[in-house]
């Protein structure tokens, strides 16, 4: 099955067996191996990319369905060598220890600030109510997000 | 993590998904949005030998207002409805309701049409549509056929959608003013409901359904017709269980499910009378 | 050694930011599923849906027909790669029983993700294609679940071994023979409880993977493993395959998180080793979640049966205890050992006299091994004694603080003789305990408890607390020695200082989380006086760090730490004498201050490190018998263990109705000592808090009659997430650990241990006015709503 995929502002055109996941295709056709897989049942969001804007979790998608699409992963963020501010902030706030679920949970946490720029810490936590961390307890992580949605 | 084989076609309009869904028969299922589908996929609980894509049909993406009602295509995805301004107005319990289905990500990509075709009782909007009495609208070889939400479950994820018929939108009838209450009782905030409850009133007029209290959504009927003949509502609500049948499991046994419902429903009229 | 004129530079304790976190942020940072290894095969294995049953035949021929299936090997097929079973290095007992347990079942499976088959294959997809295409038959047998069932031996699981009972070990501490029964007949007050420690499953996000890739015409291998030890898996690997040790190099690269979990030697790092071997090509193989529910170690799963005796004041005079801990099917790593990192610790954080009297007996189960989860041992304990002071308090009718005041150890008593025989380097709980109770507003918060707990109130307000001691930065080897565990506790470090006065540490620990490039910089910087940012960290790989015991128990900084400041201490001995010759005084003669060394008295006669660093790589004016370069290696054995402690507090409103539980307030109050870097001993607490938060309310390894786990994947097993979880306010009180040069006593684990028992302890108290004083883990909903139930069941509810 053909797909042609924009990724990180890069078009791709590839041939994909229809079960191939996107995040399978993204990590493994594409070799962009920022994007983590945690989990198998579509919790943990730690496969979190931006899909024509919008935060998706791509291990509940088939890469077949993105095509035409356009995707930016963890690595699609910085640019000219200086970090996304959500990056920033989280480095600045100890928002990441292990740093696995990080590129989901920044990813989600841009998505979140696009739709809802001023968050109270309350709707900060809800909105990442799909990405699980087990290393920092969220607290340096929502901190992260404030400060960015505060620096804005 | 990876789904076993099937084949794939792509539909870009519902009369090409039905066509395609007669030709391939039951080994086919529709994509919309994936997310209720392909999680089962990945862990290979379900395994479809083929998937039509409808996720393209675009023309199924829409939120109308059509005068007593609301007409939502079967591919909005839940963001949509949780934001629209026309369903805020005159069905503000859905976009509630659709705004805890999942997390973020899942409700930009899983679409109202999937969750109701998908017939989940643990899933928020089908016992949310049926508490606002939603009429479904499907179509098939034959043409389109209107379907009350009260008659279209009909078992653990087993709705009254022929294999060749195709589920096109989702009928919302004005809610009129009525107060309403969307009560989600789960442990993690992203989790299905263990119990949750949607209600509507309006004066001794009320709409009450259950999730998670059986294997389809369930229809407070006793609670509302209760409330019709003006009972209170501590009263009403102790019937929450009257038609349910819920099961048990590693989050709630049957008693203790029993138990929840009553108390949200109760507090779900306080907040839907207030 | 002290280098007493080294005068702080102002590095250590600073809130430096990580310098691992732009690669981890940016996607750039390489975890093992992540490297590139053209030609590798990947594994998958077929994993038993038994918790028992004997393999009557295994059919892999469908399997074999999938285009790309290069190889198939059962339990049978593999028995000759063997040179010994999986290590278990801590065989607590000399009469303890350990079942030969090999990476794949031959003729039995013992739980339910028992290995049955490896697949190899040329991609992952047909891997996984494979696994449904074989057919086994099994002949299903009587599992055993239950710790008590176990303790029976009514179905023994390992028949050679004629028992479940792997072994007993007993901890009895008495002044005069006799004394704690007599403490018990004398008591005042006693208390008799009865706590289950629920299993619970790790979940570091970065579920395992590994790659074995073998160079069979050089002669070695080298095993790519997300682990916590590359330096004890590259020895027991050598040991379990029979490769000699100097062939086997082991690299972990970014590790996404451990907490125990990869603390192991594992069938699948086995099974890619000895499958590469044999086809001299790649093996790589990665961990689905629904696997490593099953796959990797479980923690906890304890039942413990403790007593207190206490006299008219509440004075603690015994304590008895009795544990039950659970293996599951096969000895891991260090799973007997666990229960006794906690023998010690049953006495809390309070002055008890020598009449102690624990012992624990551990039994196998049909389920997933367990082994060392985020505190290991001492969660349990401290657990135990905690819920013990509030069941006394209560039986004493005054409050738990107040009896915890009347027992804790006092500030002078330190450095204080345990009744074991070990000795606490430092401690001051009553100000730990002060300190929270202030910023809980403690007394505000009971006045308001006072107004809302009103009868027929259904949301109760409840205050808990629990003051902990940790046992850490294992270890002295010593004690190690006398606890039968197999290997010591020191840790080695490198110090290098290149010939640009740039800085290499190399390090025995093994980070996965723990920020220690960022914290080992800065105590290098400090030391030398150089910037952080001049310092290299290398960790993690064999061939580059060829000593080391890794990381795991706390021990990092006040083990692997210290060394590398002792690491410090011997480059600047040595580049004393070298400024001494050619600075042409005596050495005793100089001061280092900030990177210089100068003649007391003469600050202009002075030399900086960079200049000694170029000279002594130069090596053209050295002093004799000077060797060139300027390094220094370290192994450090701590003289003791390394005590962090503190309390925790928090507030809880329980909604009677539904069971729901919501915390208002959690303050942890922690002494680590001194802090290297208070953003990461923050984060440590952070996180460690939610892990015990999360055992007390959401986790459980929810197994079936039948050994089926029910929550095998993170839809089902409660990890909780960001809006299930308070804020947490941290703050620290800080006595040094005398026991070291930098004061130091390790945070990794003390959130853990603090936790659970606070959460648990604030629902009891909000539920007291019912009667309640006892509450399952997980406090879920469903339970809380049903010990209410049964409580107050023909009142008037």
């Amino acid at each position: 099955m053909k797909v042609s995929v924009t990724v990180n502002g890069k078009e791709h055109h590839g041939d994909v067996e229809p079960r191939t996941l996107l995040v399978h295709y993204i990590r493994e056709t594409l070799g962009l191996t920022g994007t983590n897989v945690g989990c198998d049942t579509s919790s943990c969001g730690a496969c979190t990319i931006h899909l024509d804007g919008e935060a998706v979790k791509s291990c509940t998608m088939l890469a077949v369905q993105a095509d035409g699409a356009s995707v930016t992963t963890i690595e699609g963020l910085a640019k000219d060598g200086v970090m996304h501010p959500m990056q920033t902030a989280f480095m600045e706030n100890h928002g990441l220890q292990c740093g696995y679920c990080t590129p989901g949970m920044v990813m989600a946490a841009i998505g979140l600030l696009n739709e809802n720029p001023k968050p109270t810490e309350e709707e900060v936590r809800m909105g990442l109510e799909g990405n699980l961390c087990r290393c920092t307890g969220y607290h340096n992580i929502v901190k992260s997000v404030l400060a960015a949605a505060s620096a804005k | 993590m990876i789904p076993a084989a099937f084949d794939y076609k792509r539909a870009s309009s519902a009369a090409e998904a039905i066509s395609l869904v007669s030709q391939y028969g039951s080994d086919a299922k529709f994509l919309a949005g994936g997310h209720s589908l392909l999680p089962l996929m990945k862990l290979r609980l379900a395994q479809p030998a083929m998937l039509i894509d409808i996720g393209r049909v675009k023309d199924l993406s829409y939120i109308k207002d059509a005068g007593n009602h609301i007409a939502i295509g079967a591919l909005t995805r839940h963001m949509d409805v949780e934001t629209s301004k026309i369903l805020l107005e005159h069905a503000p319990l859905l976009s509630h309701a659709a705004g805890h289905v999942g997390d973020a990500q899942v409700r930009h990509r899983g679409t109202i049409g999937g969750s109701i075709a998908h017939a989940d009782p643990a899933s928020d909007l089908p016992a949310t549509t049926l508490a606002l009495g939603a009429t479904y609208v499907v179509q098939g070889p034959n043409g389109q056929r209107e379907i009350a939400a009260a008659n279209f479950y009909k078992g653990f994820l087993e709705s009254d959608l022929a294999a060749d018929e195709m589920l096109i939108e989702i009928r919302v009838p004005k809610m009129q003013g009525a107060g309403w209450s969307f009560q989600k009782f789960n442990r993690r905030a992203q989790d299905w409901a263990i119990v949750g409850v949607a209600a509507w009133r309006r004066k001794d007029e009320a709409g009450v359904a259950l999730v998670n209290m059986g294997s389809t959504p369930i229809l407070a009927t006793s609670v509302a017709n209760a409330i019709a003949k003006g009972a209170s509502i501590n009263d009403a609500a102790a019937m929450a269980s009257n038609e349910a049948e819920p099961q048990s499991d590693l989050n709630a046994s049957t008693e203790y499910r029993k138990h929840l419902a009553s108390v949200l429903v109760r507090r779900a009229l306080e907040a839907a009378s207030k | 050694m002290t280098i007493t004129e080294n005068k702080p530079t102002n590095i250590i304790g600073t809130r430096l930011l990580r310098r691992e976190d732009p690669p981890l942020l940016t996607g750039e940072a390489k975890f093992t599923n992540d490297l590139n290894i053209p030609g590798a095969l990947h594994l998958s294995v077929l994993r038993s849906p038994y918790a028992h049953a004997k393999i009557k035949s295994i059919d892999v021929s469908a399997a074999l027909k999938i285009a790309g299936v290069i190889a198939i090997y059962t339990g049978k097929d593999l028995q000759s790669a063997w040179a010994a079973p999986m290590p278990c290095a801590w065989p607590v007992t000399t009469d303890m029983k350990n079942p030969p347990h090999y990476p794949l079942a031959s003729d039995k499976v013992n739980y339910v993700g028992d290995g049955v088959a490896a697949i190899l294959a040329t991609n992952e997809t047909a891997s996984r294609d494979a696994l449904d295409a074989i057919d086994v038959q099994y002949e299903p047998l009587k599992a055993v679940v239950d710790l008590e069932d176990a303790l029976s031996d009514k179905n023994v699981i390992h028949k050679d071994l004629g028992t479940n009972k792997s072994y007993t070990w007993p901890l009895l501490v008495e002044e005069t023979p006799g004394c704690v029964e007599e403490a018990f007949k004398k008591a005042k007050y006693k208390i008799k409880e009865r706590y289950v420690q629920q299993r619970l499953i790790p979940m570091a996000m970065e579920p395992r993977a590994i790659a074995a890739v073998p160079q069979p015409f050089g002669g070695d291998i080298t095993l790519y493993s997300s682990t916590q030890i590359p330096h004890i898996l590259k020895v027991m690997s050598a040991l379990t395959l029979g490769i000699p040790e100097q062939q086997v190099r082991v690299v972990a690269p970014s590790v996404g998180g451990g907490f125990g979990s990869k603390l192991d030697v594992y069938a699948e790092e086995l099974l890619c080793m000895a499958l590469a071997r044999k086809h001299n090509t790649p093996v790589r193989w990665v961990e689905e979640r629904t696997e490593n529910t099953q796959a990797t170690i479980q923690g906890r799963g304890q039942i413990q049966h403790v007593e207190l005796a206490a006299d008219e004041n509440g004075k603690i005079t015994a304590v008895r205890v009795r544990i039950i801990g659970d293996m599951g099917a096969y000895l891991q790593l260090v799973t007997p050992g666990v229960p006794i990192l906690g023998a010690f610790l049953y006495a809390g954080v309070y002055d008890i006299p020598k009449a102690y009297d624990f012992s624990c007996t551990s039994v196998f189960t049909n389920l997933t091994p367990t082994d060392a989860y985020r505190g290991a041992g001492r969660p349990e304990a401290t657990y135990a004694i905690e819920m013990g002071i509030e069941a006394l308090a209560r039986e004493m009718k005054i409050d738990s603080f107040e009896l915890r005041k009347r027992n804790y150890i006092k500030k002078e008593q330190f450095p204080y003789m345990a009744f074991s025989g070990l000795t606490y380097d430092s401690g001051d709980h009553l100000l730990a305990a002060e300190k929270a109770a202030k910023m809980t507003d403690l007394a505000g918060v009971r006045a308001q408890q006072k107004k809302q707990n009103v009868p027929g109130a259904t949301k109760l307000l409840g205050v808990g607390m629990s003051s902990y001691f940790e046992m850490c930065g294992l270890a002295p080897s010593r004690v190690l020695a006398s606890l039968n565990y197999s290997a010591g506790g020191w840790e080695a470090a490198t110090v290098r200082v290149l010939p640009t006065n740039k800085v290499q540490v190399i390090t025995g620990t093994s980070p996965h989380g723990q920020g220690h490039e960022t914290s080992w910089a800065m105590i290098a910087a400090e030391k030398l006086g150089v910037a952080p940012e001049d310092v290299d960290v290398l960790h993690s790989d064999t061939a580059i760090s060829a000593l080391g015991l890794d990381t795991y128990g706390s021990r990092s900084l006040p083990v692997g730490g210290v060394a590398i400041a002792l690491a410090c201490d011997k480059v600047i001995e040595k580049a004393k004498l070298i400024a001494a010759h050619q600075l042409e005084c005596a050495a005793e003669d100089l001061q280092f201050v900030n990177g210089t060394f100068s003649v007391k008295g003469s600050p202009d006669r002075a030399l900086p490190l960079a200049a000694i660093a170029f000279g002594a790589f130069t090596a053209h004016n050295l002093p004799d018998g000077c060797e060139p370069n300027l390094e220094a290696q370290v192994s450090y054995d701590p003289p003791n263990f390394s005590w962090p402690f503190g309390t925790h507090m928090c507030v809880v409103e329980v909604d009677t109705e539904t069971g729901a539980v919501k915390i208002l307030k959690y303050i942890a109050v922690d002494d680590c000592g001194n802090q290297i870097n208070p953003l990461i001993v923050e984060g440590q607490v952070h996180g460690g808090v939610v892990q015990g938060i999360a055992q007390a309310l959401f986790e459980e390894a929810v197994y079936d009659s039948d050994g089926n786990l029910k929550s095998s994947n993170l839809a089902e097993y409660l990890v909780p997430a960001a809006c299930d979880v308070p804020s947490i306010t941290t703050a620290h009180t800080i006595t040094p650990s005398p026991t070291n040069q930098l004061g130091v006593k390790g945070i990794g684990e003390a959130g853990t241990i603090g936790a659970a028992p606070t959460v648990m302890t604030a629902i009891i108290d909000a539920l007291s006015s019912l009667g309640i004083t006892t509450m399952a883990m997980p406090a879920s909903p469903q339970t809380v709503w049903k010990t209410i139930n049964e409580a107050t069941r023909g009142g008037k509810k």
